[in-house]
């Protein structure tokens, strides 16, 4: 059977099904249990799973993912919510230093199955802080795997895959299309898709755009606008790290042409790495250089001008048009 | 004020660094060797425990001294010397069960020792032939922490988790120590260990070896209370034991990992002792210290009050002392010849465990690297 979802709920369903499924997992965050989350992601957990399952943390992040550091350790498997991106960095020192390096100075021997659940990206009208993009500073990072997902059925199936990893995944979470509503297949037992794999969500012929978390929406609000005029062919990368990028090869391989889009910033952000390894793979495939479509290169500005700040459906086609134009 | 005025002599109050009073602590060995009385703490051991005890002590100063020399000689990249703190880390070593688990700093050699490690475990990390690389939970003893203060927060998780696994209340209960120093007790994270640990009340012990220097900086740049009275604002107890009394260390450890393991939650132990060395290897106290402080504390040195205790109570005979030296002699011996033995690791393995479940991107990296070395083969080179 399948249900209609909103994002956000697909997330809390699927938290639910990773709690049942595993008596190891562990939801831990600030608000995550009597009020179920700022944004309800784990709403009615703690009822059902009880105090000790869905933990309502003391107020200090470093200290959320620092003693989910020491839970894996004794076996257990924490889902860390950060309650929004501008807040991870606190944490920042334990998740770069501690998280990402442990298994590998283990040699292997200690597991990390830790997820760290970020709200992410702008588009809310929120005060500073509330609306940042850090996925860079963690895909750089050797040890950690990133995630983003982008509408409710990869989010229902893809937290549950990042919980069953025995591997550190930070998770952000669209926080803009958390009211976004899809079809989410509750009944069947397993994923459709390994969870570092990208996705053609939109086939196409003319260009190729690349988005993952809430820009998917926007690329694909742009092949729609376009349809008829010019073929857009629109990718999720759904995994930041590792990246999987032999659909957006076989795709440009075919339009010749790309455009990244992200709301970080362009400076040294994802962009940049797929636009460097497409060059070296698909040199001879392109027509034009790789463009970005990006948040520009300030602090997130107030939310006033965010409209301006962030891509949208306009700034995606003149991307295009300047691909074409070159 | 009209030219010619003549300012008024002002009289300058100077803050003059009173000498430091001796600190209240627990304390049941002297520094001259005589056994004292506390109205709370006491311990409870034979002849032979005593022996045991001292023989602890020389043991690890001498592997220490081994790894020192290791590393004068290049066959160490860096060492972390312990001389000074083996009573805090004999005394408190010696009173884990074997079922707790213990989160050390980088410079715990002697309470691995103690928890019956081969004492070669960390070494591979100081030569650089790893990253200290062991399972915790094979040995109840977590890899060193480098970055300062971290593993505090690593402890009271674990602790959180034996809670939840039910292994509190009892005798037979778990508990957990994190070390730390007094450096550490200015960071975030020792802080926020201590609020967590209080209001999940964690089955553990947060043992600080106050050794006086963090590096160069002293006591006073980090806090202007005793350490021991911070546990009180976070709502847990908080004690000071003489760091270079074994008996003392030993007796308030153990109590407070029996309150721990029975359900009563954390306590802060400070024990007050001294880094007779440099920080590491790298370091150079003469710029930060005079020497009549660390001659001071040679006169209250942890393993020379363990046997004048031996030799006043006639528990132990020069034939004994000789055969304790000379066991630790062959075992500084036998450590320095396995150091000289680890091999360089394969540069292949750089790329191993990076992940659990693997990655594409350094499964090419491996292939092209490889690729990369074999192209040397055969060459000159």
């Amino acid at each position: 059977m399948t249900e209609t979802l909103t994002l956000g709920k697909a997330l809390n369903v699927g938290l639910r099904r990773s709690l049942e499924a595993d008596d190891k997992v562990l939801i831990m965050g600030e608000d995550v249990g009597k009020l179920g989350g700022v944004f309800r992601i784990t709403d009615g957990l703690q009822k059902d799973f009880g105090e000790d399952r869905v933990i309502d943390t003391p107020l200090a992040e470093s200290g959320i993912i620092g003693t989910a550091v020491g839970l894996a350790i004794r076996g257990y498997r924490p889902v860390c919510e950060i309650q929004f991106d501008g807040f991870v960095y606190p944490a920042y020192d334990q998740i770069v230093s501690q998280v990402a390096k442990m298994t590998y100075r283990s040699r292997g021997k200690v597991k990390m199955p830790i997820v760290i659940r970020i709200p992410f990206g702008g588009g809310i009208g929120a005060v500073e802080h509330h609306s940042e993009s850090p996925e860079a500073y963690f895909a750089h990072t050797a040890g950690l795997k990133v995630v983003s997902c982008s509408n409710p059925n990869d989010a229902y199936w893809m937290i549950q895959q990042a919980v069953a990893s025995d591997d550190p995944i930070v998770f952000l979470e669209p926080k803009r299309r958390y009211w976004e509503k899809g079809e989410v297949d509750t009944d069947a037992t397993a994923p459709s898709f390994p969870l570092h794999s990208a996705r053609v969500v939109r086939p196409g012929t003319d260009c190729t755009v690349v988005a993952y978390g809430p820009m998917v929406r926007t690329a694909l609000d742009a092949a729609t606008a376009v349809d008829g005029e010019r073929s857009l062919e629109v990718i999720d990368l759904r995994s930041l790290s590792p990246l999987d990028l032999g659909p957006v090869y076989e795709s440009v391989r075919r339009t010749g042409r790309l455009i990244v889009v992200h709301e970080a910033p362009s400076n040294l952000g994802m962009g940049a790495e797929v636009a460097a390894r497409v060059t070296e793979h698909c040199f001879y495939s392109l027509e034009a250089p790789v463009l970005r479509v990006t948040g520009f290169n300030t602090p997130y500005p107030a939310a006033r001008v965010e409209e301006e700040y962030l891509p949208d459906l306009d700034r995606v086609l003149d991307g295009v048009d300047r691909t074409f134009g070159w | 004020m009209a030219k010619g005025d003549t300012a008024p002599a002002r009289t300058r109050t100077t803050r003059r660094a009173k000498p430091a009073p001796a600190p209240e602590f627990v304390q049941l060995l002297t520094p001259e060797g005589e056994r004292v009385d506390h109205p709370s703490y006491t311990v409870d051991f034979t002849d032979e425990d005593y022996r045991g005890l001292y023989r602890d002590l020389v043991t690890v100063r001498r592997l220490d001294a081994e790894a020192t020399a290791l590393q004068r000689q290049g066959e160490l990249g860096i060492w972390a010397s312990l001389l000074g703190q083996e009573a805090a880390q004999v005394g408190s070593g010696r009173a884990l069960q074997p079922q707790d688990m213990v989160f050390p700093t980088y410079r715990e050699h002697g309470v691995l020792y103690c928890r019956g490690i081969d004492p070669i475990m960390p070494l591979s990390l100081f030569r650089g032939v790893d990253q200290g690389a062991w399972d915790p939970n094979e040995f109840k003893f977590n890899m060193y922490t480098i970055v300062i203060g971290a593993q505090t927060l690593h402890a009271t998780g674990y602790a959180m988790g034996v809670a939840k696994d039910g292994k509190v209340g009892g005798p037979d209960g778990e508990a957990v120590v994190a070390y730390f120093g007094d450096g550490a007790t200015s960071q975030g994270d020792v802080n926020e260990a201590f609020v967590w640990s209080s209001v999940f009340n964690a089955p553990i012990v947060f043992f600080c070896q106050n050794n006086q220097y963090a590096i160069s900086e002293p006591l006073e740049r980090q806090t202007r209370v005793p350490l021991f009275q911070r546990a009180a604002g976070f709502g847990f107890p908080g004690i000071r034991v003489d760091g270079n009394d074994v008996l003392a260390v030993y007796a308030v450890t153990r109590d407070a990992l029996d309150n721990a393991r029975q359900g009563q939650g954390p306590t802060l132990i400070e024990a007050y002792t001294y880094r007779m060395g440099a920080h590491t290897t790298s370091d150079d106290p003469t710029r930060y210290r005079i020497a009549s402080e660390v001659e001071a504390w040679q006169a209250k040195d942890p393993v020379k009050r363990v046997r004048a205790f031996l030799e006043k109570q006639k528990l132990a005979d020069d034939a004994f002392f000789d055969e304790v030296d000379e066991a630790a002699r062959v075992q500084a011996v036998h450590l320095r010849e396995r150091v000289l033995d680890m091999p360089n690791p394969d540069p292949r393995t750089l790329f191993d465990h990076v992940y659990s479940e693997g990655s594409p991107l350094l499964d090419e990296e491996r292939e092209q690297f490889s690729a990369y070395l074999a192209s040397f083969e055969g060459s000159a080179h």
